[in-house]
């Protein structure tokens, strides 16, 4: 964190000021390590077993927070008699199906009941079919799993043993589940030992419960593996047991690569999303919006809105084009017919499969996995925009990638033509930034940006202006969805730049009137409401820019809910009913949030209450009820169709309804904790550009861990070509431990060459004790740091550590495994032209990467 | 040092190194206000240091130290040279309350500045260098490329105009503070007691004592080891402690010459 996000890390610093006890659980020992109370270093790719560790030394000890366990989360729900655990499957959960690669999820259910996600692809949960959807939609959307069981009228609540004792009751289930994850299991699979574990262990523990709380933090080394979303399920199923979700001072807080990347995700650039994690609709299934909204099986809870927020947000897109009658332009929305994501995309490139691409503010020549498979995949285009801040790698391969110098591709042969449109900085232009506690704050522009150089939104905004001017007059039906959209935002000044506040307000909704909405509770389905993205509505209430708000915290309450403005309705802390007792009081003086007061019939606190303002603790749903009527006066997770934290997610993940520990697809151990080694429906691209390493072979014995430093930022874009920040960190390294360097002949400062199938890359070698070989099982495992933030282009240029990386992807949400994986490292620079390519194909051969027979990765 | 307006309370820096997170924002902070050159593009392999030191083109400078250390166990007891730490810490100029450089500037280019500050004017530096082995810190240098002296103003500028300095103000983590010295000290003194208190037996303030051999420094430090880990002097002394009696030394030594002198000339006259 400290690296990554040290003006972040400055609250951490001000927390450890006042006694909180910082942990820092990494493979290297960072800048954030050096703050920290204590560092525990880790395999890459390891962190399920140690957080599986510690969810075993919760319930084993009876360390969990019970009451809360049993009001708020489904511990008591009932599962079904044909679920079956990894623990009598060795690893894998019922419902597996070994030809498709993928779980039919139907036995994860409730007993008696079913129950769809919280957000993201709702409907795949009440298909009729398993028929015409093959393997390939699994892939083929954010929920990443269909669900074989009919219809929509789902049960609420399922079977509840508040005692907690049914043999297939959750806490039953999940207790046998991590059993084995006792501490000695993580020393051998983690390589930390039992004594370090236990006192991690019982600081969280100590540090958790009525008068406590404790906060986990993460960034991409939780995500960026095959099992990323399984880390965060493990996090939340401690912090669940441990009381920590919805009280201040606890949570799981996702710290995002970029600045508003949060933002992103909200309004996403995400193919299967639409704003406010509506799923975006997919062919065939989606005729209308009945079909789409009916499958909306979140009838209960706030999902069970679904509706409201479709159709506004067809209002604002379509405007007075929407209708009833036609469906409020339903049939405008483009369909996802499979999996769009950025993998899929680049093996459709080099496939020859895709025309043009647009690349704004990412540069994945650098910054993405296997960055020559990006690099040919782009030279395989009709056409090519990028728009950065300067020219990068991904708009300069043309001329000077790699593959030019090996002889792979040549500047006369690539027919890609690369448009680069200069982007203006957030210094200069006005928009907001969504930060990870889903805060919004305003910036301003400061100055005009220089040049050519434009906003996105000046970009977009009059692209489109431009191609509806062309369309103008056309009776083709297909160009109805450009023509027909509310397209009509005000501009301002001599560039034309198109009012972020109009747009921030469009996103914040409107009433038929023109009034701005002040909460989404507005929101109808009828029509007669406009709101760009549901969550945010109110962000504009009362016609102010609320995220524009600055009041200082010395000048209210020491929630400041007058600083910036937080999704939804501005409350600050999630769920946080859960910060009060069953009763509706605070669990302790000293984490008073919000309680309800009896006298005044409503619920009160520093923060908004993130429940309905009125409604008691002891109210019980009457029969039939839908949508946020259907949950109780004790059910704070109001998005869940139960309105409870789900330590068992019996739907709504692609890989099993509990976080089970699978090693890497690269890596130099067999799965200690089960038979089965991988995650099984991780999604491959097998392609000849992106072999994977066969399991067991000695050729390529190192792990490797990318990553980021404080002076760059990500693929170099907004650093490389800064003189005072490139001489901060002016070259390529890799850092190796003592021991490493002496099994391998490295010295400090000489160079060395990194090998995997996919590339050879070349990097200085610092030696120091920050890293440290690990023992896993009987072996010493021994960890190679990469920073990724170098390429061609820039002040300082040098090979990229992502080009060593193959793509394979969590099935969940299709993200890439970029921090664990293997290699072998030699001293010595590489080779040069076309005896770089002759020393990876020698590796090949070695590791038998392309053998027909090759072990299975 | 010399008389200060009544009415401008000596300003200063508290680097705190204790809450240093090593993100060299400071460096930048200061390049970018200053203009100051950038020093090349040069990966030097200490740690992640790769500005070397203080010097005319650096005026803040972040130490990186890696350690072995004993790992504490549960208890809280060592277990032996298992472990490690990463000492970072932000240097800069100590404008010395004796400051040699400004002692032996034969131009007045250096001056004492109403905030009790130690400032190079750029305008009037010759660049005879004079304060270059001056210094006991080795932190005033001369530009290669214009051969003029150059080193941290402590914004001289930016406390005109009622701002604090860039690095202070760029610092995320408060370990670099700026402020009044006698504040700044009452603040250090109470950091270095919950250190102490807190376990952190090797922490101590440096440059903070107004007897030592510079008579204190404008800006000190609270270090967790000794100075020499993070290439501080020990015990620095203005290098002009004994200009006084080496001028009344070389004054009795000249009268005696001369005496010899003139004797010499009797002896010859008689």
């Amino acid at each position: 964190m400290a690296e990554c996000h040290p003006v972040g890390f400055q609250w951490v610093m001000e927390a450890k000021a006042r006694g909180a006890t910082v942990i820092h659980v990494d493979p290297r020992f960072t800048r954030t390590s050096a703050l920290a109370d204590r560092h525990v270093p880790i395999r890459a790719g390891a962190d399920i077993a140690f957080l599986g560790g510690l969810i075993n030394h919760v319930l084993t000890g009876g360390l969990d927070f019970r009451e809360y366990v049993v009001a708020y989360t489904n511990a008591g729900a009932v599962l079904r008699e044909d679920f079956v655990d990894t623990e009598d499957l060795d690893g894998l959960f019922s419902g597996y199906d070994p030809d498709g690669r993928h779980y039919d999820t139907t036995s994860w259910q409730y007993e008696d009941a079913q129950a769809a996600p919280a957000a993201g692809d709702r409907d795949q949960w009440s298909q009729e079919d398993t028929e015409s959807h093959g393997a390939e939609s699994i892939k083929a959307s954010a929920g990443g799993q269909r669900y074989g069981s009919g219809g929509a009228a789902l049960a609420n609540k399922p079977q509840i043993d508040e005692t907690l004792q049914h043999p297939r009751c959750v806490y039953q289930v999940l207790k046998r589940h991590f059993a084995r994850y006792t501490p000695e299991l993580v020393e051998q699979v983690c390589g930390v030992p039992v004594a370090d574990f236990l006192a991690v262990a019982d600081a969280i523990t100590r540090n958790s419960g009525r008068d406590r709380t404790t906060a986990w933090v993460y960034s991409v080394g939780w995500t960026q593996h095959t099992v990323g979303v399984q880390y965060i399920r493990c996090a939340s199923i401690l912090q669940t047991l441990l009381g920590n979700i919805g009280r201040p001072g606890g949570g799981i807080l996702a710290l995002r690569g970029h600045a508003s990347i949060q933002g992103s995700t909200d309004i996403p650039t995400l193919f299967d999303l639409l704003p406010g994690y509506i799923p975006m609709p997919q062919a065939h299934q989606h005729e209308d919006l009945d079909a789409f909204v009916a499958a909306d099986s979140g009838q209960t809870g706030f999902w069970g809105n679904m509706r409201s927020y479709a159709v506004s947000l067809l209002k604002a897109y379509w405007g007075d084009a929407a209708t009833r009658q036609n469906d409020f332009c339903f049939d405008y929305l483009p369909r996802i017919t499979g999996d769009h994501g950025t993998y899929q995309t680049v093996v459709d490139q080099i496939a020859g499969k895709v025309k043009g691409y647009f690349l704004t503010g990412e540069n994945p020549a650098v910054g993405s996995a296997n960055g020559r498979m990006q690099r040919l995949g782009m030279a395989n285009l009709d056409w090519l925009v990028v728009r950065d801040l300067t020219l990068v790698e991904s708009a300069t391969f043309w001329r000077n990638a790699p593959e030019i110098e090996t002889g792979e591709l040549s500047t006369d042969r690539i027919g890609t033509e690369v448009f680069f449109l200069p982007a203006a900085a957030h210094t200069e232009k006005s928009g907001s930034f969504t930060n990870t506690q889903r805060l919004l704050q305003w910036h301003r522009k400061a100055t005009e940006p220089a040049g050519d150089a434009r906003s996105d939104l000046w970009f977009y905004f009059h692209l489109g202006r431009i191609v509806r001017d062309k369309l103008a007059g056309s009776t083709d039906e297909r160009d109805r969805p450009v023509l027909d959209l509310a397209w009509d935002y005000p501009t301002e000044g001599a560039l034309a730049e198109p009012s972020a506040d109009a747009v921030l307000a469009e996103i914040s909704g409107r009433d038929a009137a023109g009034r701005p909405l002040d909460a989404y509770t507005q929101l109808r389905d009828d029509g007669s409401t406009a709101c760009g993205c549901w969550i945010y509505c109110g962000v504009y209430a009362d016609g102010v820019n609320q995220a524009d708000r600055r009041k200082s915290r010395t000048e209210q309450s020491w929630v400041a809910p007058e600083w910036g403005w937080a999704w939804p309705a501005n409350r600050r802390i999630i769920y946080n009913r859960a910060s009060a007792d069953p009763d509706g009081n605070p669990w302790s003086e000293r984490k008073r949030y919000v309680w309800w007061d009896a006298g005044q019939g409503r619920w009160l606190g520093a923060d908004v209450p993130d429940f309905e303002p009125t409604k008691p603790p002891d109210y019980l749903p009457p029969e039939g009820a839908t949508a946020q009527d259907a949950l109780s006066g004790t059910d704070p997770f109001i998005m869940q169709t139960d309105g409870k934290a789900w330590l068992f997610a019996p739907a709504g993940l692609a890989d099993g309804p509990f976080p089970a520990h699978y090693e890497p697809v690269e890596s130099p151990v067999d799965n200690l904790v089960y038979g089965q080694r991988t995650n099984p429906v991780r999604e491959s691209f097998p392609e000849p550009a992106n072999r994977y390493h066969p399991f067991g072979t000695d050729v390529f014995p190192y792990v490797f861990t990318t990553y980021r430093l404080t002076e760059h930022h990500t693929a170099g874009g907004m650093s490389r070509a800064l003189a005072r920040l490139s001489e901060l960190q002016p070259g390529m390294f890799c850092e190796v431990s003592p021991a490493l360097a002496e099994e391998r002949g490295l010295r400090h400062m000489e160079w060395a060459t990194v090998v995997t199938a996919r590339a050879a890359i070349e990097a200085r070698v610092f030696v120091t004790e920050r890293l440290r070989p690990l023992r896993i099982g009987d072996r010493v495992v021994h960890q190679v740091g990469l920073p990724y933030h170098w390429g061609v282009d820039g002040i300082t240029t040098g090979d990229s550590a992502n080009d060593l990386l193959a793509a394979v992807l969590d099935p969940n949400v299709h993200i890439q495994e970029s921090k664990a994986a293997t290699c072998d490292i030699r001293p010595g620079r590489r080779p040069r032209g076309p005896d770089l390519r002759a020393l990876v194909a020698s590796y090949r051969r070695r590791g038998r990467v392309d053998d027909e027979d090759r072990p299975e990765e | 040092m010399t008389q200060q307006d009544a009415h401008t309370p000596r300003m200063g820096f508290f680097t705190d190194t204790s809450v240093c997170i090593g993100c060299k924002a400071c460096e930048v902070a200061c390049k970018e206000w200053n203009a100051v050159p950038t020093k090349g593009m040069d990966l030097l392999g200490t740690s992640y240091d790769n500005t070397g030191g203080l010097g005319a083109d650096t005026w803040r400078h972040v130490a990186f130290v890696e350690q072995p250390v004993p790992v504490p166990d549960a208890a809280g007891s060592a277990q032996g040279a298992d472990g490690m730490r990463w000492l970072m810490a932000s240097d800069v100029c100590k404008h010395c309350t004796h400051a040699a450089c400004l002692d032996v500037c034969p131009t007045g280019a250096l001056f004492r500045t109403e905030y009790g500050t130690v400032v190079v004017q750029e305008d009037v530096c010759n660049g005879c260098g004079y304060c270059v082995p001056a210094c006991p810190y080795g932190v005033i240098e001369r530009r290669e490329s214009d051969g003029r002296a150059f080193k941290c103003t402590l914004c001289y500028d930016r406390l005109g105009e009622g701002l604090e300095p860039a690095c202070a103000k760029a610092c995320p983590t408060d370990s670099i503070q700026f402020g009044e010295l006698d504040e700044l000290r009452e603040r250090a003194d109470l950091r270095l007691a919950n250190l102490l208190d807190a376990g952190e037996s090797d922490a101590r303030l440096y440059g903070r004592d107004p007897d030592d051999g510079v008579g204190g420094d404008g800006a000190f430090f609270l270090l967790l080891d000794e100075p020499e880990v993070y290439g501080l002097p020990p015990d620095p002394v203005v290098t002009t402690r004994d200009l006084p009696s080496m001028w009344k030394h070389a004054g009795v030594a000249a009268l005696t010459v001369a005496a010899g002198v003139a004797a010499s000339f009797l002896g010859r006259r008689s």
